[in-house]
């Protein structure tokens, strides 16, 4: 690959800052020019919370422009197609099954999407759609909080060239000790359920 | 070593490279994290001021004493500490002084989108921009070289995208500066800026910046990239990046100090290119500068001064005047798929002790004078309890205003603890001393939340985790003169409001403290207990929805009779604050103390 455009997208609280930060070490690990694009703040607080991470020869921008994600990885359902348009034509779209009702519709004003309509509008874009149990693998391994970084381990699959062991490292050094095992647990679990999917295509 | 580091995590590794001893700030989004990385460095002195005016003396004191110094504030701070930033100038220092400084293109988390590049050209301050995370941590010591050659404080602004993007750093060695702090002994004519010094002061500052502006012509980040000379682009900062990105194959002129100017670089670059173009966010500064200097230039004819730039707006409004840009889906017709999805607006958080002040406000019927912090955030629907905010401090003083001008409406300001040391206190000694009815509610929830939770003046801790004092806000408010002070609790509804109806029976001032700890400290998460709803007494009235709680549910169960949708209470966001069990009129939610007792019963 001569250069990669990850988008990962949830919801304040989920983990996706713990998954970019891998995302972003793991390139590195990998010899690329890295750049990643968050903002704190008030988007902390429930909100949706983006994270922009490009692996590249030479990466000028750390915002990936409208339509070039290559990948876009959605922590919760909803939130997939808020940056829809953000993902270049065939681009691939993971996503978690994972789901956080806004406010709104918790109190009746508003409808969630069910996840034939996600995977309509997803459909329009590209074919590369992946669905993860991201909570139940998560559960399985240990904990539901690593349900990002079963999300990782699925996402792995697609990146051949990044051998296993550099995943496992940088996840290492970004949890805590006790929770290494569960992490590379979890991500095994990502990984395998992806790779028999993969096969069975 | 290389490591991939935030422009705010490189802005700390720069200050300890470059032999900082001393910084100071006050928390503000995007800029709080570099004085939370400086604290990693046991060589640094770092504090949290009370606001950003006295961060800039604090700075200012060390750099007077010889010692490399370091004051970092959000963009609106400097509003703050302009006083200082103005003063400072006219002095300079015994050894060097820069002030970061990160502007809000976008206003992620602002109230306004002022572009702080326009206070070095007021105050005839130098000032540098890094375009990622490796210039910002170099131009930290460029900033103390500048500033200890010209004797001049030296503004390193930053903005949101260059202060949150993580960039690979080269890490470097603690360096010290050349001078260090020595025995106090300045000279009074060049410190003691009464008019007689500061005439003669006057001169030495324009001379000193025409001479940074020759200066300006050989510092190495100023930088022509030549390519196609067909189209040269002026920029800076970020927007250097996207441009980079968006005309591939054009020529650059990169500014890395913006203020003041190379003329002769940019009259030689604008000669050797057939269209001249400013790339830059939010002001025309650079444009304007280059206009001055009779240049045919384009800028915000092209691009927007609202909001941050990305590569696609540079695209977009390029194309649309007909420049050439790279054509990777340039497609204008890019647009969300679907645009009525539900939002997710930042909220009060479930068990915000603020909320329980707001639900009594409420039903009071108050107007209410907000200020800035986590309990903005009240104003929104379904609370829409907040009526005013301007900008931090400003509560007090506007309530203040209102009740003397004979309204009807009963009045409050309401402020936060560390709101109320950056800007408040004075605020409330008028309230004392130009007498007036003003009920101010200090919403003390032990931390500064919204940036964050740092340290301040009430937390008794500091920056260092040291243990401090903790101030006491009944002694303070009497020591000011206001006899009529009340403490309540947030999570109390009854004892809240009956406090607040005798505080607003008070003739003259009065304080009500709101004292609770904020639910996401981690002494206040070992508390975390989830309430529950019993479907038999709720009728789906909806009064606990109104306190805009994310942690109240509509259930799919639906009452027989009304036909209405019943509460239920998510067990994983509940903190057990118990604010919709008192607001629930028929009893259906199982108190706090009714969960605990049926807690034990069960084991």
């Amino acid at each position: 690959v001569k250069a990669l455009n990850f988008l990962i997208v949830g919801v304040g609280g989920q983990g996706t800052l713990l998954a970019s930060n891998v995302l972003a070490d793991v390139g590195v690990e990998a010899g690329f020019d890295v750049k990643k694009a968050e903002v704190h703040g008030m988007s902390q607080r429930g909100g949706s919370v983006n994270s922009h991470v490009r692996w590249g020869e030479n990466v000028h921008s750390p915002v990936i422009a409208d339509g070039e994600a290559d990948v876009l990885v959605s922590l919760e359902k909803l939130e997939t197609l808020r940056y829809l348009h953000m993902v270049r034509p065939a681009g691939k779209v993971f996503i978690g099954e994972f789901k956080i009702p806004p406010l709104t519709v918790s109190s009746g004003e508003d409808h969630y999407p069910e996840d034939d309509e996600i995977s309509q509008a997803v459909c329009i874009r590209t074919d590369q759609v992946f669905w993860i149990r991201t909570l139940k693998l998560a559960e399985k391994a240990g904990t539901t909080r690593a349900h990002n970084v079963v999300m990782l381990g699925a996402l792995s699959v697609f990146i051949p060239q990044v051998p296993e062991n550099i995943w496992l490292k940088v996840i290492a050094e970004r949890v805590p000790a006790k929770y290494i095992d569960i992490n590379h647990h979890a991500f095994q679990l990502g990984r395998e359920t992806q790779e028999i999917l993969t096969k069975q295509k | 070593l290389k490591k991939l580091l935030s422009g705010n995590e490189a802005i700390a590794r720069g200050a300890y490279e470059s032999g900082v001893m001393l910084a100071a700030a006050y928390p503000g989004t995007p800029s709080t994290e570099i004085l939370e990385n400086i604290t990693q460095f046991e060589e640094i002195y770092a504090e949290w001021s009370p606001n950003e005016k006295v961060a800039l003396d604090v700075a200012i004191g060390g750099a007077y004493a010889g010692a490399r110094s370091m004051a970092v504030m959000k963009h609106v701070g400097l509003n703050v500490a302009a006083d200082s930033f103005f003063s400072a100038s006219m002095t300079g220092a015994e050894a060097g002084l820069v002030l970061v400084c990160a502007d809000d293109p976008a206003m992620h988390s602002s109230q306004n989108e002022q572009d702080n590049r326009r206070y070095c050209k007021f105050a005839r301050i130098p000032c540098l921009e890094p375009v990622d995370s490796q210039s910002a941590k170099e131009l930290v010591g460029e900033a103390f070289k500048i500033s200890e050659a010209f004797d001049t404080p030296v503004m390193l602004r930053i903005t949101t995208r260059i202060a949150h993007s993580h960039t690979l750093v080269e890490l470097g060695d603690r360096k010290l500066g050349t001078r260090q702090p020595h025995e106090y002994h300045i000279d009074h004519r060049k410190y003691v800026m009464v008019p007689g010094n500061a005439r003669r002061r006057h001169p030495v500052i324009e001379n000193r910046i025409s001479r940074l502006a020759e200066f300006a012509e050989s510092f190495p980040y100023n930088k022509v990239e030549m390519g196609d000379e067909a189209l040269g682009i002026i920029t800076n900062g970020i927007a250097y990046q996207y441009a980079r990105e968006v005309f591939p194959g054009s020529s650059f002129l990169r500014l890395g100090m913006t203020y003041p100017l190379p003329r002769r670089m940019i009259q030689e670059f604008a000669d050797s290119v057939d269209r001249l173009i400013v790339v830059e966010e939010l002001d025309p500064f650079i444009e304007e500068e280059i206009r001055l200097m009779g240049l045919e230039v384009e800028g915000k004819g092209i691009f927007p001064v609202v909001g941050e730039f990305s590569p696609r707006t540079i695209r977009k409004h390029a194309a649309g005047v007909g420049l050439t840009v790279d054509g990777r889906s340039a497609d204008a017709e890019l647009q969300p798929f679907t645009t009525d999805l539900p939002l997710r607006p930042p909220l009060l958080c479930p068990g915000c002790p603020h909320r329980g002040v707001f639900v009594v406000t409420n039903k009071l019927k108050l107007v209410v004078n907000g200020d800035i912090g986590c309990y903005t955030l009240g104003f929104l629907p379904p609370l829409s309890a907040l009526d005013t905010c301007g900008c931090m401090g400003a509560s007090i003083g506007v309530a203040h205003g209102v009740s003397k001008v004979g309204i009807k409406q009963k009045n409050v300001a309401v402020i936060g603890d560390s709101t109320f040391f950056h800007s408040g206190m004075s605020a409330l000694l008028n309230t004392a001393y130009n007498r007036s009815d003003t009920v101010t509610i200090i919403l003390d929830n032990r931390t500064t939340a919204m940036t964050g939770h740092q340290e301040n003046p009430a937390t008794g801790t500091t920056l260092a985790g040291e243990t401090a004092i903790r101030v006491d806000f009944i002694k303070l408010a009497r020591a000011m003169g206001i006899e009529h002070t009340y403490l309540v609790d947030p999570y109390d509804l009854k004892g809240t409001e009956n406090a607040l109806k005798k505080a607003l029976e008070v003739d003259g001032p009065a304080v009500v403290i709101a004292e609770r700890a904020c639910a996401l400290l981690p002494e206040a998460r070992q508390d975390w207990i989830a309430l529950r709803v019993d479907p038999e007494p709720c009728n789906g009235c909806g009064l606990c929805f109104m306190i805009g709680c994310p942690a109240i549910l509509r259930s799919d169960q639906v009452d027989e009779k009304t036909g209405r949708h019943l509460a239920e209470i998510d067990p994983l966001l509940c903190t057990g604050c118990n604010i919709c069990a008192q607001v629930c009129a028929r009893g259906a939610i199982d108190t706090r103390d009714e969960v605990i007792a049926l807690i034990e019963v069960e084991r």
